[in-house]
């Protein structure tokens, strides 16, 4: 397999080279019937049943426009890879083991408590959520900290939209995202690899930027378990981990939120958490990554981009040394 | 108490050889169905990993093995199961050193450098290189027994800094399960020589025989 590769992968397609939704979608129905009928062969049906995989019957069907201002030249990550390697320590620590347990995750009825330094604390469903700003589709790049990424299509809203639903008062400097803990629906929360909850937390300005992404779907579809359903934030900009999973509390502070893998690894793990590839891992270069799925095995790693390329956060931290405040 | 023929354990041999080997089947075959997870760069890392430490451990294993089972013919797999440990090891860093740096030697040496897991883990294969090299009767007899013996005892180095990589990979995500288990049991192994000698200075008489 060899694919080629833009190293700097920033730049915005240009309106010809996005496949028009019906096209992507006729090419699969002809592969789908092609595989179906009797010259099917073997890797044609193989083609087919991961369609199917992206498709299972519980999936529940998730449309939304595509935001043409968010789209990125990359190819997204192919489904399978995007929901069977994961990070989801609720459901263990191996990137095998969420998409294997998380079917004990019951996700209706799910609320999420919206409180602290606002003037509207509210407790909001799914459908509440689901209504509060029109969904759009977004393609995002996904850096994780440990040197690998994706490309995912999402479906939600800026997290803007709630934001200026519950008015935050002047107090209100930081949000705090905090996660399920259920050990009886999560088996991984009997490790003690974490404080549980999970908790993540933004500036309020990191929170606003119309980048971050408040998301209830994936690739056509509502979030699958092991990504964090049913509703989670995605900041593209930072390291995957920043961006928590099934959350169930959003809490607006005074003060910086406790988050857990800073508190459980400091000098690895800072708050901010910016895609940084001037700022090492301890024990990794965090200079380049490895594109799931798509680089060949024989490709070296692209390298990895200020802000995982999305340059127009910059000035979310003029004046802030970013290898003090990593 | 069993003690095999010759030809029996040729195939004693044989067998643990083809066992040695599956691991790396394992890998081929997967790599073939493209059955190697989402990264499968890092699942070869990982895996040529775990198994150079097990092999370590089945190397370390012999010795209290024979003298706990009384099967002294055992010491005969040794070197064998020795160079495949260095094997496993061999594919783990060139897998590093290939796949996830390209060959760029001042890049893994920047690594190497800053990265104390990085370090130990090199570290503990350096050494390896002087054992491998070692193994064969040629050698043995080239060194001498007393030098070949006390070459082959930085093995008693290796293992503890094998650990050591493992356990420094896990600490960030303070997932140190697997690191513990493999501590407690080169431990074990380490501790049973430490013992046993310790048993043989208080009864056997100053200059007596070694073993």
């Amino acid at each position: 397999m060899l694919i080629k590769h833009n190293p700097n992968g920033i730049d915005r397609p240009f309106a010809s080279e996005i496949t028009p939704r019906e096209v992507f979608e006729s090419r699969r129905h002809f592969i789908h019937q092609m595989a179906l009928g009797t010259i099917a062969g073997g890797a044609l049906m193989e083609m087919a049943t991961r369609e199917a995989f992206a498709q299972s019957a519980t999936a529940q069907k998730l449309s939304a426009k595509a935001n043409a201002a968010y789209v990125v030249v990359d190819k997204p990550t192919a489904y399978k890879d995007a929901t069977s390697y994961n990070n989801f320590y609720e459901f263990g620590t191996d990137k095998g083991d969420p998409v294997k347990y998380a079917d004990t995750l019951k996700t209706q009825p799910w609320t999420v408590s919206i409180e602290g330094e606002i003037n509207k604390p509210q407790v909001l469903d799914l459908d509440g959520l689901r209504k509060l700003a029109p969904l759009e589709e977004r393609i995002y790049r996904l850096r994780c900290v440990e040197g690998w990424s994706m490309v995912i299509p999402w479906i939600g809203y800026s997290l803007a939209e709630l934001i200026k639903k519950v008015e935050p008062n002047g107090n209100a400097k930081y949000i705090e995202l905090i996660s399920l803990a259920d050990k009886r629906q999560m088996p991984g929360l009997g490790s003690p690899v974490l404080d549980w909850p999970y908790v993540e937390g933004l500036r309020l300005d990191e929170a606003r930027h119309p980048l971050t992404f408040l998301t209830l779907g994936m690739y056509g579809e509502v979030l699958p378990k092991q990504n964090g359903a049913p509703v989670r934030v995605v900041v593209p900009w930072k390291y995957g981990f920043k961006s928590a999973k099934s959350i169930v509390r959003i809490r607006f502070t005074r003060d910086q939120p406790k988050t857990a893998w800073n508190l459980a690894a400091p000098s690895e793990y800072g708050f901010y958490s910016n895609v940084n590839p001037g700022v090492d891992h301890p024990r990794w270069s965090q200079a380049s990554e490895r594109r799931i799925g798509e680089d060949s095995f024989f490709a070296r790693k692209r390298k990895t981009l200020m802000f995982n390329g999305y340059a127009e956060v910059a000035s979310l931290y003029t004046g802030m040394d970013l290898q003090k405040f990593f | 108490m069993f003690h095999p023929a010759p030809r029996q354990l040729q195939a004693i041999k044989l067998t643990v050889f083809t066992a040695a080997l599956l691991p790396l089947a394992r890998l081929i075959w997967l790599g073939f169905a493209d059955s190697l997870s989402a990264n499968p760069i890092e699942f070869i890392t990982r895996s040529t990993g775990d198994w150079t430490l097990y092999m370590l451990c089945l190397t370390l294993a012999v010795t209290p093995l024979r003298r706990i089972l009384q099967w002294p013919w055992l010491i005969r797999l040794r070197r064998m199961l020795g160079l495949f440990c260095f094997f496993y090891a061999v594919l783990h860093f060139t897998t590093f050193l290939w796949f996830d740096h390209f060959f760029d030697i001042a890049e893994m040496w920047r690594d190497v450098l800053k990265r104390p897991f990085i370090a130990v883990g090199f570290t503990a294969f350096v050494l390896l290189i002087p054992l491998a090299a070692t193994s064969s009767n040629a050698m043995v007899r080239r060194l001498g027994g007393k030098r070949w013996q006390w070459l082959h005892r930085l093995i008693y180095v290796i293992a503890p800094l094998g650990i050591l990589h493992f356990w420094w990979m896990k600490a960030g995500k303070n997932d140190f399960a697997e690191p513990l288990l493999f501590g407690v049991i080169v431990a074990a192994l380490l501790g049973a020589r430490l013992y046993w000698r310790f048993a043989r200075s208080k009864t056997a008489p100053l200059g007596a025989a070694p073993r």
